[in-house]
């Protein structure tokens, strides 16, 4: 299958890359890319482990082919601290022991982000309704929605 | 000075730092096992059987070694027979000889130079199979005509006349059995399924592989364990371990499931063939029909009591299936069942048999959840039956040091009753209820392990430590491994980092399995600073010109034991780190054991259901993990055990299945189908730790991740069975089977 040229924006930086018409999002970002923070967990949008936003809206990089990236913004785990600066919400998934083993963490961290850019001030309920797309199989969720929570406090101003 | 005493007061222990690879990982950077690359690498791929049981007539690789960019391609017969039986068996897991024993089954494998391209290269393998009868259930592969999995695998007692599939029996207890049920009031007998779970780590399983022409080899991998790793590849690849150097990535969640090899040896052997380094990834869809997940089983439980509640006498038989080869795990259930109690008489006596499905491989607490639940029902039944408290109860049989237990330990100080008592206490378990809603309890109870441990702690100039590992990190255990490190040697915390060395580097280290890494490589760890202390201690002297055993260790300094050693200041460990050049050279501390003395652990969990009488679907509404941890190094991580423990096994209670259809074939090997709980089907999970000490252990430490998943299934099997005024013999109890409970006689 003969590749296509695609220009696109990740992280803010520009990017080109040759993807076939067949090719999930997730595989370039991760073998064409170098960007291996999205992980494959499932490969059908089932887990969420993949997740990043495609101009602004939360996406299984999985469901998503690589031409389809063309002139769009994207952002992925790896765009979100600043520098040296954690994200709060980066900081408090470590304080809060939001992980054990971590491999859906920049999944979780991705769909936060853009759960609390939407809804600044969200309920227990609706915390655990955004990430229900997330699979986590170690923590019992219980520290993730916390986490998210004290974070979601912190932006906000409150603490 | 005295390096062996026991300590119960802490500086560091006891606290919550952050993780040392925290930061990697959340910000991407942590290399898991499919993030490993190498420059030159191929994608591997893998062509599986479609069929539960086949004779493999021929396999014609022509086709596929003709499209170009196809590197390698491997079959069963490219790996050499291997002597040793538990290799052999494993070896036949990650590729199939002459018979393929279930649907996912290995039978070839390409590298290519693109993922395409393999793909393309195991569509065009073509394999002739001869289909032979299957068997999927476990009661059916114990019946004398089923279909037999595989000849001549039936260890030595197991009685003549059975199916060829029944590989293994055993029997623990004490006591009159017959005698014991005579003096019961109440005798009840009752008989339970539990369904194959899987693991469900959200990582599939990775690994990378660079074979060279000189027979040397390097193995990045996901697992957990990279020591057995080593040990099970070089056996099938018929080289010497000092050659194979396995090396553990992160990893992304295993629970057991990542203690044994699915897929090393084959990217092993395609390196090889290839001559370029290759990964070797498993889809979704192989992690489910082709890694192990757990036994499933069948269970007839039958346990005496007099009415004011004593247990007088169990009795209970269970029969577990580890796919298409022997396990050993249903001994760890016959132990486990009855082991939370103080049992006048008791018997358990297990099956294992041979079925067309994967082997089973470790699920955290292996082989109990399935026996407790059977127990934990059955008492909570008796309970209701002769009106008594289901606390009270369990706290009048409770096992206490000086008990006999089922499996023949006597025990030592452990938590049953603080357990028990602490969720007595607990304002769970008198807060009221709403409509549709009940509450159950079940207790638990695991082994935890110890097992060989290997580690080096070396003094840095700087005065800072680095401790050297073998044991991959599945959930902050180099966190809990610098705490106990700082606390041994009197530093700060962050100024210890703990590695996960590679194989070449340590030497054998047990498997991260059996809760021990916290135990065992705790305790290898605060054996190693003992020792890197003598020396610090021996330095000091030396400069003081005075005997090394007139100084004492304290608080990260050297000092003079008594007025009589001399009057000099204390020497702190940076002080000494950074003379030590001159004293002799660089200063380290190892520890090499086979770690006896892990503590049992025990759990009581309280669950509050909601079920829909329209659906019969169930809602946790709230739960409560009481547990003994032993001293709890990090108490957010233990609280993140407790809770990850316990959510898996609801999960198990009321969801997760392995279905298969007539043709054998596993009908949902997919996260849509085969359901782990997401966010919001939970509640928050509350906790509770004990800190009973273990006496195997310098601070006290016990397991304490594998606890958690065991009281699950009956919790909220009696929650289920209490809200809907049935009882539930079978998990997972998804709606259908609680609708049909509900509208039953």
């Amino acid at each position: 299958m003969k590749s296509i040229q695609v220009s696109t924006t990740i992280n803010g930086d520009p990017v080109e890359f040759l993807c076939t018409p067949d090719e999930p999002l997730l595989d370039v970002l991760r073998n064409r890319l170098g960007l291996t923070g999205a992980k494959e967990g499932c490969g059908t949008g089932d887990c969420g482990a993949c997740s990043v936003t495609v101009n602004g809206r939360l996406v299984c990089s999985c469901l998503v082919l690589g031409v389809e990236a063309e002139g769009a913004q994207i952002e992925t785990i790896e765009g979100m601290a600043q520098g040296e600066t954690l994200h709060p919400l980066q900081r408090h998934f470590i304080e809060k022991a939001a992980l054990q083993c971590g491999v859906c963490t920049p999944g979780i961290l991705v769909a936060a982000k853009s759960l609390l850019e939407k809804n600044a001030s969200p309920t227990d309920e609706e915390v655990r309704y955004w990430l229900a797309g997330n699979l986590c199989r170690c923590t019992g969720y219980d520290k993730i929605i916390e986490a998210v929570q004290s974070a979601a406090a912190e932006m906000r101003g409150e603490v | 000075m005295a390096l062996d005493d026991k300590k119960s007061r802490f500086k560091y222990v006891g606290t919550t730092p952050n993780r040392p690879d925290g930061v990697d990982k959340v910000t991407g950077k942590a290399q898991y096992g499919a993030d490993i690359t190498a420059p030159g690498m191929l994608t591997g791929a893998i062509l599986r059987s479609p069929h539960p049981h086949a004779r493999i007539v021929s396999i014609d690789t022509s086709a596929a070694e003709a499209i170009p960019g196809v590197r390698a391609v491997v079959t069963g017969k490219d790996f050499a027979p291997v002597e040793d039986q538990g290799f052999a068996d494993i070896g036949e897991t990650c590729m199939a000889r002459d018979k393929v024993l279930y649907d996912g089954h290995p039978v070839a494998a390409v590298a290519a130079t693109t993922p395409a391209i393999a793909k393309a290269a195991i569509r065009a393998i073509k394999v002739e199979y001869a289909p032979l009868p299957h068997v999927t259930d476990v009661d059916e592969a114990m019946r004398p005509d089923a279909p037999v999995v595989l000849e001549g695998r039936a260890l030595e007692h197991v009685p003549a006349g059975m199916s060829q599939n029944v590989t293994n029996t055993c029997e623990f207890g004490h006591g009159d059995v017959e005698a014991g049920f005579a003096k019961a009031d109440l005798v009840l007998e009752r008989s339970f399924k539990v369904a194959a779970a899987h693991q469900g780590y959200i990582e599939p399983h990775a690994c990378m592989a660079s074979v060279t022409s000189d027979g040397r080899a390097d193995l990045y991998c996901c697992t957990q364990g990279h020591f057995f790793v080593r040990a099970v590849c070089s056996a099938l690849m018929g080289m010497e371990a000092s050659q194979l150097r396995v090396t553990a990535s992160e990893i992304g969640g295993g629970f057991g499931g990542k203690t044994t090899v699915f897929i090393e040896p084959v990217a092993l052997m395609l390196s090889k063939k290839s001559g370029r380094p290759v990964k070797l990834v498993m889809t979704r869809d192989e992690v489910f029909k082709a890694s192990g997940p757990t036994v499933h089983a069948s269970i007839d439980c039958k346990i005496g009591m007099t009415k004011d509640g004593r247990i007088t006498a169990g009795d209970m038989t269970l029969r577990y299936s580890g796919g298409a080869w022997p396990s050993g795990t249903i001994e760890m259930g016959a132990q486990a069942g009855f082991a939370a109690y103080d049992m006048p008489a008791v018997r358990t006596i297990g099956w294992t048999a041979l079925t067309n499905r994967p082997k089973e491989i470790s699920y955290r607490a292996p082989g109990a959840p399935q026996a407790v639940y059977a127990v934990e029902a059955v008492i909570d039944e008796m309970c209701q039956q002769l009106g008594l408290d289901p606390l009270k109860t369990r706290l009048k049989n409770a096992a206490a040091k000086g008990t006999l237990s089922s499996y023949g330990v006597t025990f030592d100080e452990i938590g049953m009753v603080a357990t028990l008592e602490a969720a007595q206490a607990h304002p769970h378990w008198s807060a009221p209820l709403g409509p549709n809603q009940g509450r159950g309890v079940a207790a638990g109870f695991w082994f935890n392990f110890g097992g060989n441990t290997c580690v080096t702690l070396n003094i840095n100039t700087d005065g800072t430590a680095s401790v050297t590992e073998g044991n991959p990190d599945i959930g902050g255990s180099r966190a809990s491994i610098s705490l106990m490190a700082a606390e041994e040697l009197g530093i700060r915390y962050e100024n210890v980092r703990t590695i996960v060395a590679d194989t070449a580097s340590l030497g054998y280290n047990d498997n991260t399995d059996g809760s021990r890494v916290t135990f065992a490589v705790g305790l290898a760890t605060i054996k190693a600073a003992r020792a890197a202390i003598k020396v610090m201690c021996e330095r000091a002297a030396a400069l003081w010109g005075i005997d090394a055993e007139a100084v004492d260790w304290i608080d990260g300094a050297a000092h003079p034991s008594g007025p009589n050693a001399g009057k000099f200041p204390p020497m702190t460990l940076a002080e000494i780190a950074a003379q030590s050049f001159q004293t002799g050279g660089p200063i380290a501390g190892h520890h090499e054991v086979n770690v006896d003395g892990a503590g049992v652990s025990f759990g009581v969990h309280i669950c509050d259901v909601e079920v829909d009488p329209e659906t019969g679907h169930t809602l946790v509404k709230r739960y409560t993990v009481v547990q003994d941890a032993g001293k709890a190094v990090h108490p957010t991580y233990v609280e993140g055990q407790m809770q990850g423990g316990a959510v898996q096994g609801i999960g198990w209670a009321l969801n997760e299945e392995y279905i298969y259809g007539k043709d054998g074939r596993l009908q949902n090997a997919g996260f849509l189908d085969y359901r782990i709980p997401v966010a919001s089907d939970l509640p928050k999970i509350d906790t509770v730790i004990l800190e009973i000490p273990n006496p195997g252990h310098p601070y006290g430490v016990r397991g304490v991740g594998e606890t958690p998943i065991v009281p699950p299934l009956a919790a909220v099997t009696n929650a289920v069975s209490r809200t809907i005024g049935k009882r539930m013999y079978q998990v997972p109890m998804s709606p259908p089977r609680i609708l049909s409970a509900i509208k039953g006689a």
